[in-house]
Order: C-alpha cells, then structure tokens, then sequence
C-alpha cells in the first residue's frame, strides 16, 4: 500500500492495526439484505430489546456504498443472485458477508431449481449462521464473532502474508463465554 | 395542530426516560430460551453409557432439509455400543440445512435424538458446522462409562427400556437440558 510496506513490524505499525481494526469492527455499517422470513429476525435485533446500537450498528444501510457488512438474511432465488452480486460489488473495501439461516447458507430446505444452494456460490461468506430462522440472539453472536475476526484482520499484504504462513485462525468462542461477567 | 402539540410530543420522550429498560443483555448475560426450544441435537445415552441411537435411520428418513446422514452397525458382544442389535456407527446433522423442526425427534423410536437449548452455532466453516456423533453425544454423566463395553442393566435390551429410568434414578442422575451440566451443578426442578 504504502510506507507500512518497507518499514519493518514494530510495536507502532501493531498497534495502528489494532486501532484500525478496532474502529472497522466498532461501527460496522450493515447493508440491508433482507430475502425472506430471516429479516424479521434481523429487524428485531435491531430493535429496542436486542439493540444492535450496543455495538455501535444500528443504522441498516440502503445504499450499499455506505455500508461494510452485508447481512444476507433469507433464500436466494436464481434470479436475485446477480443483484445480490452486483449490490455486493458496489460495497466499498473492506467488507463482509453474514450469511444468515440455513437458505442463505446452503439453500436449507429449499433444495431445489429456484434456490441458489448457498450464498457462497455468489460472493464471499465471513460467517455461516444456521438456524429457520436464527433468533436475534445468534444473530449477535454471529455479528460479535465477525467483530472477532475483524479484529484479527491483517493490515497490508506484508502482514497478511505472515498471519497465513503461521497458520493462524481466529479463535471463535461462543459470545456468551467470550463476554461472560467476570465473577 | 394545537400549540401544545410540540410539548406533548417531547412529553412521551422525556417519560419514556423512567420506564424500565426492556433491551437484553445479551452477550454478557446469556438468554435461557424456553425449556421445548429447538436448539441444536443431542444424542443420549443409558444410564451406564450405552447409546440410545440404534441406527434405524428414521430421523433421516423424516428429515425434511436432508441434514440428517445415519449409518447404522453391527454390535457385537466383544464391542457394544448400544443394547440390542444395532447402533449408530456414523452420525451426522449438518447444521448448514437442518431447520430446527424437531420432526427427528418426533420420529426418533428410542428416544436418543432429543434438543438442547444450545443456540450459539456461527461459524466461518462449512465443514465445522456439518456435527459428527463425537459432537452430539450427550457428556458422560457420573456412573455412565464410554462405550463399548458390555450390557450393565440387564441380559436384553427390554430391560433398558422397562428398568433403564429407575435405574438412572437411584444412581442419582437427572436428565438435564444441556450439554454444560455435569454431576457437580445439577439442574434443580
């Protein structure tokens, strides 16, 4: 990218990473994506008793260009996938993907002509959350388990190289262990 | 349009300031769903920790998203793994299409496919989230013992199902819905 590439990995260029990882995953932008029966659910997390706004993204995104996240609630048809794609295409750099339920994620019960099996096939998936339709309270597990990820996100292809040849892979603990009160 | 309309309006805003906050703390505090809810699968056990699974393929059978894939074996007498003839050799639910029905459990004849209120499954693997038998096995409860190993409860399996409860009930386990409770910290009902 830039100066990041040529000086060598210090405290300093760690820790811009962290802040810069910590401001992506602190106000994730979610772009409305909702398909079928899973956006109600999504629309209820974002709602007063589950409040999304806790973790600073409560303002779901109609114009994909302002928005990180893509929150692929619900089926999709043969025939959305290449909007699906092309809204997808206009979401600007970084992104990422929640498919939520088992229709976007593998075609679910819908195993059939109409269904695209999996949204995966389409575009790029961060994170799979099962269930018909997941409740609210997966859906932020699986929201804080991207935050997770985010938060491990390299910075340049320098770093991104070293993470991939130690091998490393976000540990994903379940939210409730992970932000447990301390007794 | 009255002139007061304004102060009203600020009125429902500055009251809403002393109801009681209805928002769930949820990752801090985990939420207990009801006691039916269909979270993910557990797969039980006998009391002395035979498995109830005797391969017949009925939850895949009922299975309406084909998440469930059985494979039944032979028991033999030097390795058991359940009472009676068969069991369940292989065991996987892919949680990428089950959607949670319950219709498994409904078709389930011994009993040994049930839900527990684990809800928290995300992850970034396909292939994770496909669970094998080692992941849905129900934990080892005090007095139950891996299997294989013989019969402890009785020469057939028609005493497990007729004497099995009494028996778990004098051994002092309870049946608990989920896979965190160990003998230490029962479930009180």
């Amino acid at each position: 990218m830039g100066l990041e590439e040529h000086l060598p990995n210090g405290i300093l260029l760690t820790s811009v990473e962290k802040l810069v990882n910590w401001t992506r995953k602190s106000s994730l932008w979610p772009a409305t994506f909702g398909l079928a029966c899973c956006a109600i659910e999504m629309m209820t997390t974002g709602a007063p008793r589950y409040d999304l706004a806790r973790f600073g993204m409560e303002v779901f995104r109609a114009s994909p260009r302002q928005a990180d996240l893509m929150i692929v609630a619900g089926r999709v048809s043969q025939k959305m996938a290449p909007v699906l794609r092309q809204i997808y295409d206009q979401m600007p750099e970084p992104r990422w993907v929640l498919s939520m339920g088992v229709c976007a994620s593998s075609g679910g019960m819908f195993n059939n002509y109409a269904v695209v099996q999996g949204v995966d096939h389409v575009v790029p998936v961060d994170m799979y959350l099962p269930g018909c339709p997941p409740r609210p309270e997966m859906l932020m597990d699986a929201i804080l388990k991207i935050h997770a990820k985010i938060m491990d996100e390299p910075l340049g292809p320098k770093r991104a190289k070293q993470l991939a040849e130690s091998g490393y892979h976000t540990e994903l603990v379940p939210s409730s262990v992970r932000y447990a009160k301390k007794k | 349009m009255g002139l007061l309309d304004p102060l009203k309006g600020f009125g429902v805003t500055f009251s809403t300031m002393f109801k009681k906050v209805v928002t769930e703390s949820y990752p801090e505090v985990k939420k207990v769903p009801a006691p039916r809810y269909h979270g993910r699968h557990q797969l039980n056990r006998h009391p002395d920790g035979l498995e109830k699974c005797v391969g017949c393929e009925l939850c895949a059978w009922a299975c309406p998203a084909d998440a469930i894939y059985v494979e039944g074996g032979d028991n033999t007498e030097a390795e058991r793994y359940s009472p009676g003839e068969r069991y369940g050799r292989d065991y996987q639910i892919n949680y990428l299409r089950c959607i949670g029905c319950g219709l498994c459990i409904e078709a389930c004849p011994t009993r040994a496919l049930t839900m527990i209120s684990e809800y928290e499954l995300a992850d970034d693997d396909r292939q994770k989230l496909i669970y094998t038998k080692e992941d849905l096995l129900a934990p080892l409860l005090p007095g139950m013992e891996a299997p294989p190993h013989p019969m402890r409860l009785g020469q057939t399996e028609q005493d497990y199902y007729v004497k099995g409860p009494d028996l778990a009930r004098e051994a002092g386990q309870r049946f608990t819905n989920g896979p965190q409770t160990n003998g230490s910290q029962e479930v009180q009902r």
